[in-house]
Protein backbone atom coordinates (compact mmCIF):
# COMPACT_ATOMS: atom_id res chain seq x y z
CA UNK A 1 0.00 0.00 0.00
CA UNK A 2 2.20 2.84 -0.92
CA UNK A 3 -0.29 4.62 -3.13
CA UNK A 4 -0.32 8.30 -2.23
CA UNK A 5 -3.39 9.39 -0.01
CA UNK A 6 -4.66 13.10 -0.33
CA UNK A 7 -7.75 12.90 1.95
CA UNK A 8 -8.03 11.15 5.44
CA UNK A 9 -5.04 12.68 6.95
CA UNK A 10 -6.83 12.80 11.04
CA UNK A 11 -5.01 10.33 12.71
CA UNK A 12 -7.32 9.10 15.92
CA UNK A 13 -7.13 5.87 17.50
CA UNK A 14 -8.64 2.85 16.54
CA UNK A 15 -11.93 1.84 18.54
CA UNK A 16 -12.74 -1.65 19.60
CA UNK A 17 -15.86 -2.87 20.26
CA UNK A 18 -14.45 -4.44 23.63
CA UNK A 19 -13.08 -1.75 26.32
CA UNK A 20 -8.88 -1.69 26.77
CA UNK A 21 -8.45 -4.86 29.12
CA UNK A 22 -11.31 -7.51 27.46
CA UNK A 23 -11.35 -6.98 23.99
CA UNK A 24 -9.16 -9.17 22.30
CA UNK A 25 -6.23 -7.42 20.63
CA UNK A 26 -4.32 -5.66 22.84
CA UNK A 27 -0.96 -5.99 21.48
CA UNK A 28 -2.61 -3.61 18.98
CA UNK A 29 -4.54 -0.92 21.54
CA UNK A 30 -2.14 1.84 20.63
CA UNK A 31 -3.03 1.97 16.50
CA UNK A 32 -4.05 5.48 15.18
CA UNK A 33 -5.60 5.25 11.96
CA UNK A 34 -6.32 7.73 9.41
CA UNK A 35 -9.20 5.69 7.05
CA UNK A 36 -12.58 5.28 7.47
CA UNK A 37 -14.52 1.69 7.51
CA UNK A 38 -17.81 1.61 5.92
CA UNK A 39 -20.02 -1.27 5.97
CA UNK A 40 -22.78 -2.75 3.80
CA UNK A 41 -24.59 -5.54 5.31
CA UNK A 42 -28.00 -6.97 4.02
CA UNK A 43 -29.07 -10.48 2.47
CA UNK A 44 -28.18 -12.69 -0.31
CA UNK A 45 -29.45 -10.46 -3.77
CA UNK A 46 -30.41 -7.15 -1.82
CA UNK A 47 -27.87 -5.55 -4.60
CA UNK A 48 -25.21 -5.13 -2.20
CA UNK A 49 -22.20 -5.90 -4.32
CA UNK A 50 -23.65 -2.89 -7.17
CA UNK A 51 -23.96 -0.23 -4.38
CA UNK A 52 -20.20 -1.39 -3.52
CA UNK A 53 -18.96 -1.00 -6.75
CA UNK A 54 -20.84 1.94 -7.53
CA UNK A 55 -19.78 3.68 -4.44
CA UNK A 56 -16.22 2.37 -4.91
CA UNK A 57 -16.38 4.34 -8.23
CA UNK A 58 -17.86 7.55 -6.69
CA UNK A 59 -15.23 7.73 -4.28
CA UNK A 60 -12.39 6.88 -6.48
CA UNK A 61 -13.22 9.50 -8.24
CA UNK A 62 -13.38 11.90 -5.61
CA UNK A 63 -9.81 10.97 -5.07
CA UNK A 64 -9.87 8.43 -2.33
CA UNK A 65 -7.87 5.59 -1.76
CA UNK A 66 -10.44 2.57 -1.48
CA UNK A 67 -10.19 -0.78 -0.62
CA UNK A 68 -13.37 -3.29 -0.81
CA UNK A 69 -12.93 -6.54 1.15
CA UNK A 70 -15.64 -8.76 2.08
CA UNK A 71 -16.61 -12.21 4.41
CA UNK A 72 -14.92 -15.55 3.56
CA UNK A 73 -12.54 -14.07 1.60
CA UNK A 74 -9.01 -14.24 4.07
CA UNK A 75 -6.39 -15.95 2.23
CA UNK A 76 -5.75 -18.16 5.31
CA UNK A 77 -8.80 -19.87 5.30
CA UNK A 78 -11.01 -18.28 2.63
CA UNK A 79 -10.72 -21.53 0.97
CA UNK A 80 -11.29 -24.10 3.89
CA UNK A 81 -15.04 -22.75 4.98
CA UNK A 82 -16.11 -23.60 1.09
CA UNK A 83 -15.15 -27.04 2.18
CA UNK A 84 -16.36 -26.90 5.91
CA UNK A 85 -19.31 -26.20 4.79
CA UNK A 86 -19.97 -28.80 2.29
CA UNK A 87 -19.72 -30.74 5.73
CA UNK A 88 -22.90 -30.71 7.26
CA UNK A 89 -21.91 -32.14 10.54
CA UNK A 90 -20.24 -29.45 11.72
CA UNK A 91 -20.82 -28.16 14.71
CA UNK A 92 -23.05 -24.63 15.24
CA UNK A 93 -20.17 -23.35 17.85
CA UNK A 94 -17.63 -24.54 15.52
CA UNK A 95 -18.34 -22.89 12.57
CA UNK A 96 -19.47 -20.08 14.16
CA UNK A 97 -15.35 -19.53 15.34
CA UNK A 98 -14.15 -20.81 12.07
CA UNK A 99 -15.64 -17.72 10.57
CA UNK A 100 -14.33 -15.56 13.62
CA UNK A 101 -11.24 -16.74 12.55
CA UNK A 102 -11.16 -15.95 9.21
CA UNK A 103 -12.12 -12.45 9.65
CA UNK A 104 -9.61 -12.12 12.27
CA UNK A 105 -7.51 -12.91 9.60
CA UNK A 106 -9.02 -10.39 7.17
CA UNK A 107 -8.83 -7.66 10.21
CA UNK A 108 -5.63 -7.93 10.96
CA UNK A 109 -3.93 -8.69 7.61
CA UNK A 110 -6.27 -6.24 5.18
CA UNK A 111 -8.72 -4.00 7.01
CA UNK A 112 -6.29 -2.51 10.20
CA UNK A 113 -3.29 -1.59 7.58
CA UNK A 114 -5.52 -0.39 4.87
CA UNK A 115 -7.25 1.93 7.77
CA UNK A 116 -4.11 3.31 8.99
CA UNK A 117 -2.72 3.92 5.55
CA UNK A 118 -5.81 6.38 4.92
CA UNK A 119 -7.72 4.00 2.98
CA UNK A 120 -11.40 4.16 2.69
CA UNK A 121 -12.65 0.53 3.69
CA UNK A 122 -15.74 -0.30 1.99
CA UNK A 123 -17.03 -4.00 3.33
CA UNK A 124 -18.74 -5.96 1.76
CA UNK A 125 -20.64 -7.11 5.06
CA UNK A 126 -19.26 -7.54 8.64
CA UNK A 127 -19.59 -9.23 11.74
CA UNK A 128 -23.46 -8.11 11.77
CA UNK A 129 -23.87 -10.68 9.53
CA UNK A 130 -22.21 -13.55 11.19
CA UNK A 131 -23.45 -12.62 14.64
CA UNK A 132 -26.82 -12.90 12.96
CA UNK A 133 -26.27 -16.03 11.39
CA UNK A 134 -25.28 -17.21 15.37
CA UNK A 135 -28.19 -16.52 16.86
CA UNK A 136 -30.75 -17.66 14.04
CA UNK A 137 -28.83 -21.02 15.16
CA UNK A 138 -29.23 -20.68 18.61
CA UNK A 139 -26.13 -19.22 19.83
CA UNK A 140 -26.37 -16.93 22.32
CA UNK A 141 -26.71 -13.21 21.24
CA UNK A 142 -23.68 -12.82 24.51
CA UNK A 143 -21.18 -15.55 23.85
CA UNK A 144 -21.56 -13.79 20.02
CA UNK A 145 -21.16 -10.17 21.16
CA UNK A 146 -18.21 -11.13 23.10
CA UNK A 147 -16.46 -13.16 20.64
CA UNK A 148 -16.02 -10.28 18.34
CA UNK A 149 -15.40 -8.20 20.90
CA UNK A 150 -11.74 -8.23 19.04
CA UNK A 151 -13.28 -6.02 15.99
CA UNK A 152 -13.02 -2.07 15.64
CA UNK A 153 -16.13 -0.01 15.62
CA UNK A 154 -16.94 0.31 12.06
CA UNK A 155 -17.32 4.41 10.76
CA UNK A 156 -20.54 3.65 9.45
CA UNK A 157 -22.64 0.61 9.04
CA UNK A 158 -25.44 0.29 6.49
CA UNK A 159 -28.77 -2.53 6.74
CA UNK A 160 -30.37 -2.81 3.29
CA UNK A 161 -33.60 -4.13 4.25
CA UNK A 162 -35.70 -5.87 1.61
CA UNK A 163 -38.89 -7.78 2.24
CA UNK A 164 -38.27 -11.38 1.47
CA UNK A 165 -40.87 -12.19 -1.21
CA UNK A 166 -39.67 -9.25 -3.30
CA UNK A 167 -35.36 -11.05 -1.95
CA UNK A 168 -36.90 -13.98 -3.23
CA UNK A 169 -37.76 -13.11 -6.57
CA UNK A 170 -34.43 -11.17 -7.10
CA UNK A 171 -32.57 -14.21 -6.03
CA UNK A 172 -34.52 -15.99 -8.76
CA UNK A 173 -33.91 -13.40 -11.50
CA UNK A 174 -30.17 -13.84 -10.57
CA UNK A 175 -30.08 -17.76 -10.67
CA UNK A 176 -33.24 -19.88 -10.91
CA UNK A 177 -32.75 -21.83 -7.49
CA UNK A 178 -32.06 -21.16 -3.58
CA UNK A 179 -28.51 -21.58 -2.42
CA UNK A 180 -28.91 -24.22 0.50
CA UNK A 181 -27.13 -22.01 3.04
CA UNK A 182 -29.33 -18.74 2.60
CA UNK A 183 -32.57 -20.92 2.47
CA UNK A 184 -30.93 -21.82 6.23
CA UNK A 185 -32.23 -24.93 5.28
CA UNK A 186 -29.02 -26.94 7.13
CA UNK A 187 -31.68 -25.94 10.24
CA UNK A 188 -34.30 -28.00 9.44
CA UNK A 189 -36.91 -25.08 8.96
CA UNK A 190 -39.23 -26.73 6.12
CA UNK A 191 -39.31 -29.24 3.75
CA UNK A 192 -40.40 -27.02 1.28
CA UNK A 193 -37.05 -24.92 0.06
CA UNK A 194 -39.72 -21.68 -0.67
CA UNK A 195 -40.92 -21.44 3.01
CA UNK A 196 -37.81 -22.09 4.53
CA UNK A 197 -35.87 -19.41 2.91
CA UNK A 198 -38.96 -16.90 3.87
CA UNK A 199 -38.43 -18.26 7.43
CA UNK A 200 -34.73 -17.96 7.74
CA UNK A 201 -34.39 -14.02 5.92
CA UNK A 202 -37.14 -13.14 8.26
CA UNK A 203 -35.18 -14.50 11.28
CA UNK A 204 -32.06 -12.90 9.96
CA UNK A 205 -33.84 -9.52 9.25
CA UNK A 206 -35.13 -9.90 12.97
CA UNK A 207 -31.89 -10.14 14.07
CA UNK A 208 -30.85 -7.29 11.87
CA UNK A 209 -33.61 -4.99 13.43
CA UNK A 210 -32.20 -6.25 17.09
CA UNK A 211 -28.91 -4.84 16.40
CA UNK A 212 -29.77 -1.56 14.99
CA UNK A 213 -29.84 0.04 17.99
CA UNK A 214 -27.10 -1.22 19.92
CA UNK A 215 -24.12 -0.89 17.01
CA UNK A 216 -25.69 1.86 15.38
CA UNK A 217 -27.13 0.51 12.02
CA UNK A 218 -28.23 2.46 9.71
CA UNK A 219 -31.63 0.93 7.99
CA UNK A 220 -31.94 1.78 4.25
CA UNK A 221 -34.83 0.62 2.34
CA UNK A 222 -33.73 -2.08 -0.24
CA UNK A 223 -36.73 -2.37 -1.62
CA UNK A 224 -36.38 0.66 -3.58
CA UNK A 225 -35.00 0.75 -6.98
CA UNK A 226 -30.91 0.56 -7.82
CA UNK A 227 -30.70 4.06 -7.80
CA UNK A 228 -32.62 5.18 -5.14
CA UNK A 229 -30.63 2.94 -2.64
CA UNK A 230 -27.91 4.45 -4.01
CA UNK A 231 -28.41 7.84 -3.84
CA UNK A 232 -29.47 7.32 -0.02
CA UNK A 233 -26.02 5.50 0.51
CA UNK A 234 -24.08 7.92 -1.23
CA UNK A 235 -25.51 10.78 0.23
CA UNK A 236 -24.94 9.87 3.61
CA UNK A 237 -21.26 8.41 2.96
CA UNK A 238 -20.56 11.95 1.36
CA UNK A 239 -22.17 13.73 4.27
CA UNK A 240 -19.79 11.36 6.76
CA UNK A 241 -16.71 12.37 4.75
CA UNK A 242 -17.21 16.22 5.06
CA UNK A 243 -18.27 16.33 8.52
CA UNK A 244 -15.32 13.76 9.50
CA UNK A 245 -12.29 14.46 7.03
CA UNK B 1 -10.21 -14.97 44.47
CA UNK B 2 -10.65 -15.22 40.56
CA UNK B 3 -13.72 -17.67 40.34
CA UNK B 4 -13.40 -20.56 37.98
CA UNK B 5 -14.21 -19.58 34.29
CA UNK B 6 -15.40 -22.65 33.42
CA UNK B 7 -19.23 -23.87 34.57
CA UNK B 8 -20.38 -26.91 35.75
CA UNK B 9 -22.14 -28.97 33.11
CA UNK B 10 -24.47 -30.87 36.35
CA UNK B 11 -27.73 -28.60 34.65
CA UNK B 12 -27.43 -31.17 31.64
CA UNK B 13 -28.32 -34.87 32.69
CA UNK B 14 -24.41 -35.88 32.48
CA UNK B 15 -23.69 -39.56 33.68
CA UNK B 16 -20.16 -39.31 32.26
CA UNK B 17 -16.85 -37.78 33.77
CA UNK B 18 -14.64 -35.52 32.47
CA UNK B 19 -10.99 -35.91 33.18
CA UNK B 20 -7.91 -33.46 32.17
CA UNK B 21 -4.39 -33.22 32.35
CA UNK B 22 -2.67 -29.96 31.96
CA UNK B 23 1.18 -28.87 31.87
CA UNK B 24 4.07 -27.37 29.99
CA UNK B 25 5.47 -29.93 26.81
CA UNK B 26 7.92 -31.97 28.78
CA UNK B 27 5.88 -32.47 32.33
CA UNK B 28 4.68 -35.97 31.64
CA UNK B 29 0.93 -35.75 31.40
CA UNK B 30 0.68 -38.09 28.33
CA UNK B 31 2.68 -40.91 29.14
CA UNK B 32 0.13 -40.62 32.53
CA UNK B 33 -3.13 -40.14 30.80
CA UNK B 34 -1.91 -43.42 28.75
CA UNK B 35 -1.59 -45.23 31.47
CA UNK B 36 -4.49 -43.70 32.89
CA UNK B 37 -6.61 -45.08 29.57
CA UNK B 38 -5.45 -47.91 29.73
CA UNK B 39 -6.57 -49.03 33.44
CA UNK B 40 -9.82 -47.75 32.81
CA UNK B 41 -10.45 -49.95 29.89
CA UNK B 42 -8.82 -52.68 31.45
CA UNK B 43 -12.06 -51.87 34.45
CA UNK B 44 -14.25 -52.04 31.82
CA UNK B 45 -14.64 -48.42 31.96
CA UNK B 46 -15.57 -47.05 28.36
CA UNK B 47 -13.52 -44.51 27.64
CA UNK B 48 -12.89 -41.59 24.87
CA UNK B 49 -9.58 -40.13 24.66
CA UNK B 50 -8.95 -36.73 22.92
CA UNK B 51 -6.15 -34.84 22.12
CA UNK B 52 -5.56 -31.00 21.84
CA UNK B 53 -5.72 -29.55 18.49
CA UNK B 54 -6.29 -32.66 16.66
CA UNK B 55 -9.24 -32.07 14.42
CA UNK B 56 -9.06 -32.96 11.14
CA UNK B 57 -10.92 -29.93 9.91
CA UNK B 58 -8.08 -27.17 11.27
CA UNK B 59 -4.86 -28.83 10.78
CA UNK B 60 -4.23 -28.12 7.60
CA UNK B 61 -5.50 -24.47 7.80
CA UNK B 62 -3.30 -24.55 11.00
CA UNK B 63 -0.07 -25.81 9.13
CA UNK B 64 -0.74 -23.96 6.14
CA UNK B 65 -0.32 -20.63 8.16
CA UNK B 66 2.03 -22.05 10.00
CA UNK B 67 4.04 -22.23 7.25
CA UNK B 68 3.20 -18.91 5.80
CA UNK B 69 4.10 -17.28 8.92
CA UNK B 70 0.56 -15.20 9.03
CA UNK B 71 -1.11 -16.44 12.14
CA UNK B 72 -1.53 -13.44 14.69
CA UNK B 73 -2.53 -14.34 18.21
CA UNK B 74 -6.16 -13.66 17.51
CA UNK B 75 -6.17 -16.23 14.47
CA UNK B 76 -4.18 -18.44 16.10
CA UNK B 77 -6.41 -18.59 19.63
CA UNK B 78 -9.46 -19.01 17.21
CA UNK B 79 -8.36 -21.49 15.30
CA UNK B 80 -7.67 -23.60 18.32
CA UNK B 81 -10.57 -22.49 19.64
CA UNK B 82 -12.32 -23.92 16.12
CA UNK B 83 -10.26 -27.17 16.86
CA UNK B 84 -11.55 -27.75 20.50
CA UNK B 85 -15.25 -26.80 19.51
CA UNK B 86 -15.36 -29.51 17.01
CA UNK B 87 -14.08 -31.76 18.96
CA UNK B 88 -16.43 -30.37 21.91
CA UNK B 89 -19.67 -31.08 20.00
CA UNK B 90 -18.74 -33.61 17.92
CA UNK B 91 -16.83 -35.86 20.42
CA UNK B 92 -17.06 -34.89 23.99
CA UNK B 93 -20.22 -33.68 25.01
CA UNK B 94 -22.23 -36.28 23.19
CA UNK B 95 -19.85 -39.48 24.88
CA UNK B 96 -20.25 -37.46 28.44
CA UNK B 97 -24.01 -37.32 28.20
CA UNK B 98 -23.65 -41.31 26.97
CA UNK B 99 -22.09 -41.93 30.29
CA UNK B 100 -18.15 -42.29 28.95
CA UNK B 101 -14.64 -41.04 30.85
CA UNK B 102 -13.41 -38.88 28.74
CA UNK B 103 -9.49 -38.14 28.91
CA UNK B 104 -8.92 -34.75 27.67
CA UNK B 105 -4.65 -34.32 27.22
CA UNK B 106 -4.90 -30.57 26.92
CA UNK B 107 -8.26 -28.63 27.55
CA UNK B 108 -9.53 -24.67 27.72
CA UNK B 109 -6.79 -24.50 30.22
CA UNK B 110 -4.32 -24.76 27.88
CA UNK B 111 -5.43 -22.17 25.54
CA UNK B 112 -6.00 -19.69 28.78
CA UNK B 113 -2.34 -19.96 29.60
CA UNK B 114 -1.19 -20.21 25.81
CA UNK B 115 -3.06 -17.25 24.20
CA UNK B 116 -2.82 -15.13 26.98
CA UNK B 117 1.06 -15.94 27.15
CA UNK B 118 0.97 -15.13 23.17
CA UNK B 119 -0.94 -11.15 24.15
CA UNK B 120 -4.38 -11.86 23.48
CA UNK B 121 -7.04 -10.44 25.87
CA UNK B 122 -7.07 -12.57 29.18
CA UNK B 123 -10.90 -12.05 29.43
CA UNK B 124 -11.59 -12.57 25.89
CA UNK B 125 -10.20 -15.78 25.83
CA UNK B 126 -12.12 -17.10 28.63
CA UNK B 127 -15.13 -16.25 27.27
CA UNK B 128 -14.58 -17.64 23.98
CA UNK B 129 -14.37 -20.80 25.38
CA UNK B 130 -17.23 -20.18 27.88
CA UNK B 131 -18.97 -23.00 26.20
CA UNK B 132 -16.60 -25.50 27.88
CA UNK B 133 -17.92 -27.51 30.56
CA UNK B 134 -16.26 -27.36 33.86
CA UNK B 135 -13.88 -30.67 34.09
CA UNK B 136 -14.39 -33.11 37.20
CA UNK B 137 -10.91 -33.36 37.78
CA UNK B 138 -8.09 -31.47 35.92
CA UNK B 139 -4.63 -32.81 37.02
CA UNK B 140 -2.05 -30.37 36.21
CA UNK B 141 1.72 -31.23 36.57
CA UNK B 142 3.89 -29.24 38.15
CA UNK B 143 7.36 -29.51 36.91
CA UNK B 144 10.61 -27.15 36.84
CA UNK B 145 11.15 -25.74 33.63
CA UNK B 146 14.42 -27.57 33.60
CA UNK B 147 13.19 -30.71 33.81
CA UNK B 148 10.54 -30.24 31.01
CA UNK B 149 13.36 -28.70 28.85
CA UNK B 150 15.53 -31.42 29.01
CA UNK B 151 12.63 -34.32 28.44
CA UNK B 152 11.91 -32.22 25.49
CA UNK B 153 15.09 -32.17 23.65
CA UNK B 154 16.17 -35.48 24.34
CA UNK B 155 13.60 -36.44 22.37
CA UNK B 156 13.83 -33.37 19.35
CA UNK B 157 16.15 -30.97 18.76
CA UNK B 158 14.96 -28.98 16.66
CA UNK B 159 12.57 -26.73 17.89
CA UNK B 160 9.21 -25.56 15.48
CA UNK B 161 8.99 -22.00 15.03
CA UNK B 162 5.55 -21.40 16.71
CA UNK B 163 6.66 -24.01 19.21
CA UNK B 164 9.54 -21.82 20.60
CA UNK B 165 6.97 -19.19 20.85
CA UNK B 166 9.78 -17.14 18.12
CA UNK B 167 6.52 -15.06 17.32
CA UNK B 168 6.75 -13.25 20.32
CA UNK B 169 10.56 -11.95 19.16
CA UNK B 170 11.25 -13.14 22.81
CA UNK B 171 14.81 -14.15 22.02
CA UNK B 172 16.69 -14.81 18.49
CA UNK B 173 18.13 -17.86 19.70
CA UNK B 174 15.14 -20.55 19.57
CA UNK B 175 16.43 -22.51 22.67
CA UNK B 176 16.04 -19.40 24.91
CA UNK B 177 12.72 -18.12 23.53
CA UNK B 178 11.44 -21.55 24.09
CA UNK B 179 12.83 -21.17 27.81
CA UNK B 180 11.09 -17.78 28.16
CA UNK B 181 7.83 -18.66 26.79
CA UNK B 182 7.72 -21.61 28.79
CA UNK B 183 8.07 -20.14 31.93
CA UNK B 184 5.74 -17.57 31.16
CA UNK B 185 2.71 -20.34 30.34
CA UNK B 186 4.00 -21.71 33.76
CA UNK B 187 3.60 -18.57 35.34
CA UNK B 188 -0.39 -19.03 33.71
CA UNK B 189 -1.06 -22.07 35.04
CA UNK B 190 0.08 -21.33 38.93
CA UNK B 191 -2.11 -18.69 38.88
CA UNK B 192 -5.09 -20.67 37.68
CA UNK B 193 -4.06 -23.61 39.79
CA UNK B 194 -6.08 -22.39 42.44
CA UNK B 195 -9.28 -20.79 41.45
CA UNK B 196 -9.93 -23.46 38.57
CA UNK B 197 -9.36 -26.44 41.35
CA UNK B 198 -6.64 -28.17 39.91
CA UNK B 199 -5.25 -31.33 41.34
CA UNK B 200 -1.25 -30.63 41.27
CA UNK B 201 1.07 -33.51 40.33
CA UNK B 202 4.78 -33.12 41.38
CA UNK B 203 5.76 -34.42 38.05
CA UNK B 204 9.38 -34.98 38.90
CA UNK B 205 7.98 -38.02 41.19
CA UNK B 206 8.49 -41.59 39.52
CA UNK B 207 5.87 -42.52 36.68
CA UNK B 208 4.41 -45.41 39.12
CA UNK B 209 3.84 -42.79 42.19
CA UNK B 210 2.44 -40.28 39.81
CA UNK B 211 -0.48 -42.61 38.17
CA UNK B 212 -1.04 -44.06 41.75
CA UNK B 213 -2.11 -40.55 42.88
CA UNK B 214 -5.05 -40.20 39.68
CA UNK B 215 -5.63 -43.41 40.13
CA UNK B 216 -6.78 -42.87 43.94
CA UNK B 217 -8.66 -39.80 42.94
CA UNK B 218 -10.51 -41.06 39.49
CA UNK B 219 -11.44 -44.52 41.21
CA UNK B 220 -13.74 -42.18 43.58
CA UNK B 221 -15.54 -41.27 40.38
CA UNK B 222 -15.88 -44.46 39.01
CA UNK B 223 -19.23 -46.46 39.28
CA UNK B 224 -20.32 -48.43 42.30
CA UNK B 225 -20.50 -52.01 40.65
CA UNK B 226 -17.18 -51.37 38.90
CA UNK B 227 -15.12 -49.95 41.94
CA UNK B 228 -15.21 -53.35 44.19
CA UNK B 229 -12.73 -55.24 41.81
CA UNK B 230 -10.53 -52.11 40.49
CA UNK B 231 -6.86 -53.52 39.52
CA UNK B 232 -4.16 -50.67 41.02
CA UNK B 233 -1.53 -52.68 39.55
CA UNK B 234 0.60 -50.21 37.30
CA UNK B 235 2.69 -52.32 34.47
CA UNK B 236 6.49 -51.88 34.54
CA UNK B 237 8.71 -50.98 31.81
CA UNK B 238 6.39 -48.51 30.66
CA UNK B 239 8.40 -46.19 27.78
CA UNK B 240 8.06 -42.62 28.35
CA UNK B 241 6.60 -41.92 24.38
CA UNK B 242 5.30 -44.11 22.11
Amino acid sequence: MSQEIHKGITKRPIRWYGNHSNHGIPYLNDVEIKGKLIVIEGPDASGRSTQIERITAKLEADGYAVLNTGLKRSELIGSGILEAKRNVSLGKKTLALFYAADFADQLEHKIIPALQAGYIVLADRYIFTLMARNSVRGISRAWSHDLFSFCTIPDLVFYIDVDPYKLVHRVFEKRMSLDYYESGADLGLSDDMFESFMIYQRRLAREFNKMKEKYGLILVDGNKNTDEVNASLQTQIDLFLSNNP
Amino acid sequence: MVPSSLKSYKRFQVPGKLIVVEGIDGSGKSTQIRLLEKWLRYNQVEVFKTEWNSSELVKEITSKGKKKGSLTPITFSLLHATDFADRYERNILPLLRAGYFVLADRYAYTAFARDVTRGCSQKWVRKVYGFAAKPDVTFYFRVPIDVAIDRILAGRPKLKYYEAGMDLDLSKDPYESYRIFQSRIIEQYESMSSPEGFTVIDATLGIKEQQKIMREKIIKLMPQNISKQVIMEIPRNEPRNP
